[in-house]
């Protein structure tokens, strides 16, 4: 059992990393990681959000949306919320960022102020709903959901992070007048993809 | 507002990818073929138009502060009616699609365009808009999807243009393109293409 749950862990971080084999999220991923400082702001937002969001969707889906998933109040035999799907979740994550965004500003008023700008725009992160449509294509139980949440949201701030440190770098060189900024950008991300790329068939 | 410039500039001057830096995630992923980067380009470039087209008559009745909650709206209502038509209709390509058909709605040329033109114009220019920047992303779309399907499995559509070693022709194929790091690559290398045809479009050095 943990066995299991510790291969999809490693799974979702390293194997099938968001932004480096799926390319979610690319747009925050290639705009906010010119520094090391503010790229690792915004990957410990992505995780704590990737974390509550995907097994809460995971809870709607199973007990809202699936087909007899009503079944539990009594009523809704044979009814099937399918295809209402992609407006819950993104219901359900613009309503959690917000509670977080709340919850933050009240309790831990210093995260909230680093964080910053990050928290409202990971809404429209695409890494956030790819991570809950990977979950309910490949059903996963509440458990996994759990656990995938958690090691994709790392996976992704794994990646923006060593990407910013290279960016960093990366200043300091003499590159083609065309290719400086974006073109190298991209580049680089080849390469960090490809160096993941050595991960792939582990399995524990 | 000129009708032509609307619709032209977003093909290469203000194209939403390589210029705009927008939509860059199914861009990448489903352009190892080109029949699912043809079905891609249809989806977004009609919920682009007829997002906008709703954003914009409905512009002087929204209340700024929760705006972007109807704009997501709305995205995702057109987004869902295309997935069940996909569903319907090709469910192949559908399946193929996987969730990238879902994140249209994340897509970050959508929530552009509706934020940057549709609420400050009306319909028309809009809906023209909408077409121009959905043209724009499918160019682009479809020169990496000819690119990775040619060289990376030697065939356009499925049918087999470059006769591969594997079945006794003569082009070894290039597995490499069909991976993630091809797709990075061959968007950096047009970039550098656009930037060095238009000088003024360089970075400065900080």
């Amino acid at each position: 059992m943990v066995e299991h749950y510790l291969s999809l862990l490693l799974k979702a971080i390293f194997v099938e990393n968001l932004a480096l084999s799926f390319f979610l999220g690319m747009c925050t991923y290639l705009a906010v990681s010119k520094r090391v400082e503010t790229a690792t702001g915004l990957g410990i937002a992505v995780i704590v959000v990737q974390g509550i969001t995907v097994p809460v969707n995971n809870l709607v889906h199973t007990y809202i949306l699936k087909e007899n998933a009503l079944t539990w109040l009594g009523v809704g035999e044979g009814m099937d919320f399918e295809f209402l799907g992609l407006v819950c979740y993104i219901g359900v994550i613009a309503a959690m960022v917000q509670i977080l965004e709340m919850t933050l500003d009240k309790f831990f008023p210093k995260l909230y102020n680093a964080l910053g700008i990050f928290l409202p725009l990971i809404t429209v992160n695409c890494a956030i709903l790819g991570g809950t449509l990977f979950m309910v294509e490949r059903s996963y139980d509440f458990g996994e959901s759990v656990v995938y949440g958690f090691g994709s949201g790392i996976g992704w701030a794994l990646a923006i992070i060593a990407l910013a440190a290279v960016r960093e770098k990366m200043k300091y060189s003499n590159s083609p007048a065309g290719l400086r900024g974006l073109g190298i950008t991209f580049i680089t991300v080849g390469l960090i993809a490809m160096a993941f790329m050595c991960f792939s068939g582990i399995q524990l | 507002m000129d009708a032509k410039k609307l619709l032209l500039n977003p093909l290469v001057v203000e194209n939403p990818i390589n210029v705009q830096i927008l939509g860059i995630c199914s861009a990448l992923a489903i352009t190892t073929k080109l029949e699912t980067a043809v079905t891609m380009c249809f989806a977004v470039t009609f919920v682009l138009v007829l997002s906008n087209l709703a954003v914009s008559l409905i512009r002087n009745q929204i209340p700024s502060s929760i705006r972007m909650i109807v704009e997501m709206t709305i995205i995702a209502s057109l987004v869902m009616f295309v997935d069940q038509v996909l569903k319907a209709y090709a469910y192949d390509i559908s399946k193929q699609l996987s969730v990238f058909v879902g994140l249209i709605i994340t897509n970050c040329i959508l929530m552009g365009r509706a934020e940057a033109f549709a609420l400050k114009n009306g319909p028309w220019p809009s809906m023209l808009d909408g077409l121009g920047n959905g043209l724009g992303y499918s160019v682009v779309l479809l020169t990496v999807a000819t690119i990775r399907e040619l060289f990376g499995s030697g065939s356009l559509f499925g049918f087999e243009v470059l006769p591969l070693v594997t079945n006794g022709g003569w082009y070894p194929a290039n597995g490499l393109l069909l991976l993630a790091p091809g797709a990075f690559f061959i968007i950096g290398l047009m970039i550098w293409i656009t930037r060095t045809l238009k000088p003024d479009m360089v970075e400065k050095e900080n």
